[in-house]
């Protein structure tokens, strides 16, 4: 039976993770030998819509409702579980993104469906079943998880899939289901977006620091270099527990669980819940003075040396490998 | 006020995490369960919203008796009573369904769970819980303000936050910001001894999710050290052998 995928956006354009979660879902629909259906809810421009067939949506379902123009996970599970009986989907698809994990229980239970939160690779359906691998223990272990349900819910962990372009021909629908007043309680007072800064859970490169670098004073030189690499911002528990950055920075078993393709790693022993949270980065680097720092155990590059020595050397170095190249 | 804090009973976040019969079960042996950290922040809140009398906090867990070390923890640190479904945690659904169910009949104003437990990292207890009881839900809360009958919560979304307001009672999950978690003081601890823990069997519901096996993460090869007076050649290597940059 079809497969629906939710293709979550941001002030009206799609984002990396939409594009790998659809590819995802083209992906399983193909295991199955079934359709796949997008579900777009808010003001997305049409030629977005249909370019969703470049990843494999033969169809795109459109909710333009001015009540549901901002996210009320409430109102969009409704939607989603409504469109996922129009279409016979008996496997909803969508990102384990903030949002996505607002709205991924909610559609199961609407649905009666099994949900495996934060999927890591494609559902092995062999012998019959359906099993999605998942991380466990906060980044130390995955767990591979039965769904025994007919109707199945798989939230894609962002960064885990490859975007992958299988061009089809997306017939954009519009779609207009009934929302309950009582689905939409939810006032959104405020949005606030810092827009010059690389969203953490997305990104393909994060920059971190540690307590090795004695003091919030001493980020410029952290930032200068995300900036250059156009990675994101992260840090260890005791530089957020001490106020010197936002929790909202803070990787680890307590914090984000990120999994880019490069992890710098600046002045962080490599505390065990720290570890946890950067396990599925695919390339670590690390940066600290003391060799015997338990990071370098799990790193695949290590300089030991003073962060205030090499970080304005890896500044500089970085700069001249872009002029050349 | 009166809130209902759903609280999990987990690994130490220092665990080593092994797995025993072939990979199918986690080796509980010498692991020391703790209440989990998110929870923590919950329970935390919690009691200062209803600080000098102004309502009750409920604890409640679904788990075997083994976990009542766990409860009495957060009597400790300041729930007023506490409620155990006596089951295994089987799955998120299994969880989510046992406390709405008691919600049904004993009704909250406002229920927090953490943001998700160490474990199983599913954050889907609480919208599960939400859609149960048609109320709204929350996953992932930074802060939480009462306002009358009305919550003001802060989210978090990719590269910002939300700030949302809705009319109790509603479900949601905190994380670090909403609290800071509290110490249990000697006077907590003698008197979490005597405070109800009232024991209820589990209802009848179909699970539909099932862990089968485990693994660990690939290790990693040996780390290639770049000496510190050769930072370039770092870029050279992210570059030409990683291909990251």
């Amino acid at each position: 039976m079809p497969v629906l995928v939710y293709t979550e956006n941001s002030e009206g354009k799609f984002k990396k993770s939409t594009f790998e979660t659809v590819s995802y879902a083209r992906a399983i629909a193909d295991q199955n030998n079934t359709t796949l259906t997008a579900i777009s809810i808010g003001e997305v421009n049409p030629a977005d819509l249909a370019a969703l067939g470049k990843f494999g949506a033969e169809k795109v379902l459109t909710v333009s409702n001015e009540k549901l123009k901002n996210f009320v996970n409430q109102a969009y599970a409704a939607v989603i579980a409504e469109a996922a009986k129009k279409v016979n989907a008996d496997i909803v698809v969508l990102s384990n993104s903030f949002s996505g994990r607002g709205l991924a229980p909610r559609i199961g239970v609407k649905l009666e469906a099994g949900v495996a939160d934060g999927g890591v690779s494609l559902p092995d359906q062999s012998g019959g079943k359906f099993i999605v691998k998942k991380t466990a223990f906060s980044g130390k272990a995955f767990a591979n998880v039965e769904l025994t349900s007919p109707n199945k819910v798989i939230s894609l962990s962002p960064n885990s899939y490859k975007i992958v372009e299988k061009a089809v021909n997306a017939a954009v629908e519009d779609f207009s289901p009934d929302v309950k007043a009582t689905d939409l309680t939810t006032i959104i007072k405020e949005i606030v977006r810092s827009t010059d800064k690389v969203s953490l859970p997305d990104a393909d490169i994060v920059v971190s620091g540690g307590r090795g670098l004695k003091g919030p004073e001493n980020w410029g030189m952290i930032e200068e270099l995300a900036d250059l690499l156009g990675a994101a911002l992260a840090c260890s528990k005791p530089v957020s527990d001490s106020g010197w950055r936002p929790h909202s920075e803070h990787v680890g078993q307590t914090g984000i669980a990120v999994s880019p393709n490069l992890y710098i790693a600046i002045g962080i022993s490599g505390a065990i819940q720290h570890l946890a949270g950067v396990s599925s980065s695919k390339v670590i680097v690390v940066i600290n003075k003391d060799a015997d720092a338990p990071f370098f155990k799990v790193a695949d590059y290590g300089i030991v040396g003073d962060a205030f020595d090499i970080v304005p050397k890896l500044i500089s170095a970085i700069k001249e490998y872009k002029a050349s190249a | 006020m009166k809130i209902l804090v759903c609280i999990s009973n987990v690994p130490d976040t220092t665990t080593k995490i092994t797995f025993s019969e072939n990979n199918t079960q986690f080796n509980t042996a010498g692991v020391q369960f703790i209440l989990n950290p998110y929870d923590e922040i919950a329970l935390a809140r919690a009691i200062e919203l209803t600080d000098g009398g102004n309502g009750s906090v409920t604890a409640i867990n679904v788990g075997e008796s083994s976990t009542e070390p766990t409860i009495r923890k957060a009597l400790a640190i300041g729930a007023t009573d506490a409620v155990r479904i006596n089951a295994k945690a089987h799955d998120a659904w299994f969880v989510a369904y046992q406390i709405a169910q008691y919600v049904k009949t004993n009704p909250f104003d406002l229920i927090l769970t953490g943001r998700e437990s160490i474990d199983y990292n599913g954050s889907k207890v609480a919208a599960m819980i939400g859609e149960l009881l048609a109320i709204p839900s929350v996953s992932i809360i930074k802060k939480l303000e009462l306002e009358g009958t009305n919550v003001t919560v802060e989210r978090e979304i990719e590269g910002g936050k939300e700030i949302l307001t809705m009319p109790l009672p509603i479900v949601a999950g905190t994380a670090e910001g909403v609290a800071d978690p509290k110490i249990p003081n000697m006077r907590g601890i003698m008197s979490a001894r005597t405070k109800p823990l009232i024991v209820m069997d589990p209802v009848e519901v179909k699970t539909n999710s099932e862990v089968i096996s485990y693994e660990t993460p690939a290790p990693r090869g040996q780390v290639t050290l770049v000496p510190p007076d050769d930072v370039a050649k770092l870029v050279g290597l992210l570059h030409d052998e990683a291909k990251v940059i």
